[in-house]
């Protein structure tokens, strides 16, 4: 465990000892404040929620997160860093999940720094702030969801663009699946109950149904067994390629 | 150098490597005392990183055991680690850290806590002198530095184990010359794996050295050893200040003389000549050397200069590799699973 907790805070420095993290915050907080105000009408639709500033987040995570998540494995095997972190004495899955952790507290830093457009539906109106609460968490959960895709994509690969490519395709696919360009195209030859199976595995299902202010003990599980099942797939690919 | 106690550190049986139809490794087995310094030599892409990838743990061996103090790195990979120090090939850091901050991680990770931490730093620090760049970022360190951080982090933890690949690559002549001072302080109490294809290292710092090709151990013994089996070993050669009528006379009664298997001549109109001894008359009394002086001295020849040669590892080496070899850039052969 600690072996892990040095990776994690090593990794999440890392993010801060380069540019890269701040040209991520600000290109987030442009690209939230934009979608909130000119695409999603939030002054125009007059009503004290945060739903238009939320909704817009597995679009904006789409291209976002596979920036974050592209150099987590790519670069270790690309710079030779890989060989000295898995020749230390730290069990395997404490660099996976270190490095994961990492990412995602750094994906969760960057969603708190949207707190000025909270204070403002504040100021401005009324709103629920139990449903803007468990939206914050469904957004971390959702960016945790798309970190764990491509985390497995930059393991595959030692070229960050190939892992950002590879991570927005396959995040794109668990996006789409629950949308009603999908669904209406399977809804005419598909019963209820296999179109439901494939709207389930879509992030944006699940989100919005915490969106909603209910976290559904099954919007959870849904999340982390997609988490464990792709930190898994980013272990076993490691490992494939080690094996040679 | 200490003589080496008789337990081993390190114990390789049987160790195999295949990518696919490629043997990369082929059935390598030794062991490696405490007190002692290995040198594995061999080309480029003879199996010696693959091998030391193995030894670490890094990449799965497709046949074989390693013991390394008694922890089998098959079964349990994390004790044989605390025990090893290991210097990957390139000497790969976080570019984006501090030396301090690199070796302040990899402390942690090895499981040293506060003033234990701080000791063990500090001393690495003092062995490799990076305490001018210890605020820097490695990315921007000469290849010299980068090369001792990656030192430093190996021998953090004072391990008995040590596994160097090519730990004064990029080095000058200066460093080479600390690195090597620094290891042979270090091999005392340490069993020593280092790679290296600068064959003068070898007589610098090694007791024992492996050439290995084409996966196979092809050579194994002092460097001593491997140079006796150069036929420049006791070869003598000698610079004559003679016209070339009589260096073509001189060079016929050096070749008459008992013992010689050679002669070589040296560029006319330079009457130098290198007398080399036949392999079986190597024990023979009086040495080549007395001889030929004793027949320079009949001939009455004007000895200009007159001297031994040392076995040359280089000619041994390339005598027992074949890094011209169709497959030796074959894709893979070093650092798959890098």
């Amino acid at each position: 465990m600690s072996q892990m907790y040095a990776i994690f805070k090593r990794e999440l420095a890392s993010f801060f000892a380069t540019p890269l993290a701040y040209v991520f915050i600000v290109v987030f907080l442009l690209a939230t404040g934009a979608f909130t105000f000119y695409l999603g009408q939030w002054y125009e639709a007059g009503e004290a929620s945060l739903r238009g500033f939320f909704g817009f987040h597995p679009w904006l995570y789409l291209f976002l997160i596979p920036a974050i998540s592209m150099r987590m494995w790519a670069e270790e095997r690309k710079s030779g860093t890989m060989e000295l972190l898995l020749t230390l004495p730290a069990p395997f899955w404490a660099s996976v999940t270190g490095k994961y952790l990492a990412a995602w507290v750094f994906a969760v830093i960057a969603l708190s720094l949207t707190f000025p457009i909270w204070i403002t539906v504040n100021y401005l109106g009324d709103p629920d702030n139990g449903v803007i609460v468990a939206s914050y968490i469904g957004s971390a959960l959702l960016a945790a969801g798309y970190l764990a895709i491509g985390s497995c994509m930059s393991a595959l690969t030692t070229n960050q663009v190939i892992a950002f490519v590879l991570a927005v395709v396959v995040c794109f696919l668990f996006t789409l699946s629950g949308l009603p360009l999908v669904l209406d195209f399977f809804s005419s030859w598909l019963p209820q109950a296999a179109l439901n199976t494939i709207a389930s595995f879509s992030f944006v299902t699940h989100f919005d149904a915490i969106m909603d202010g209910v976290i559904d003990l099954r919007d959870v599980i849904y999340f982390a067994s997609l988490i464990v099942v792709w930190l898994v797939a980013t272990g076993v690919v490691l490992d494939l390629k080690r094996a040679g | 150098m200490a003589a080496p106690t008789q337990e081993p550190m390190i114990e390789i049986t049987g160790l195999s490597k295949r990518f696919g139809p490629f043997v990369a490794v082929d059935d390598v087995t030794f062991t490696v005392p405490r007190g002692q310094v290995l040198g594995f030599l061999g080309p480029n892409g003879a199996g010696k990183s693959t091998s030391m990838k193995m030894i670490t743990g890094f990449l799965a061996m497709t046949a074989g055991r390693v013991r390394v103090c008694g922890h089998d790195v098959a079964t349990d990979a994390m004790a044989a680690q605390r025990h090893m120090g290991y210097l990957p090939e390139g000497a790969p850091a976080y570019g984006e850290m501090t030396p301090l901050d690199f070796l302040r991680f990899i402390a942690e990770v090895r499981g040293l806590r506060g003033a234990d931490a701080a000791r063990a730093i500090g001393l690495a620090v003092a062995r490799t002198t990076l305490a001018p760049v210890l605020d820097q970022q490695i990315e921007t360190l000469s290849k010299g530095f980068k090369r001792r951080v990656g030192l430093a982090q190996a021998i953090l933890h004072d391990p008995p184990v040590l596994i160097m690949d090519e730990p004064t690559d990029g080095l000058d002549p200066n460093q080479k010359h600390q690195v090597r001072g620094l290891i042979q302080d270090m091999a005392r109490d340490k069993a020593i794996i280092i790679s290296t294809h600068i064959l003068e290292e070898v007589e610098a710092v090694c007791d024992r050295a492996l050439i290995i090709d084409r996966g196979r151990i092809v050579a194994d013994g002092t460097p001593a050893e491997l140079m006796a089996r150069s036929r420049w070993q006791g070869a003598l050669t000698l610079s004559l200040d003679l016209t070339n009528t009589a260096a073509a006379e001189a060079e016929a009664a050096l070749r008459a003389l008992a013992g010689v298997a050679a002669v070589e001549r040296a560029a006319p109109p330079d009457a130098r000549f290198t007398v080399f001894a036949s392999p079986r008359t190597g024990a023979q009394t009086p040495p080549l050397a007395e001889r030929v002086a004793v027949l320079a001295r009949e001939k009455g020849w004007p000895l200009k200069a007159l001297y031994v040669e040392k076995g040359r590892l280089d000619e041994v080496f390339r005598m027992l590799t074949h890094s011209d070899s169709p497959d030796a850039d074959m894709p893979g052969r070093e650092g798959i699973g890098a």
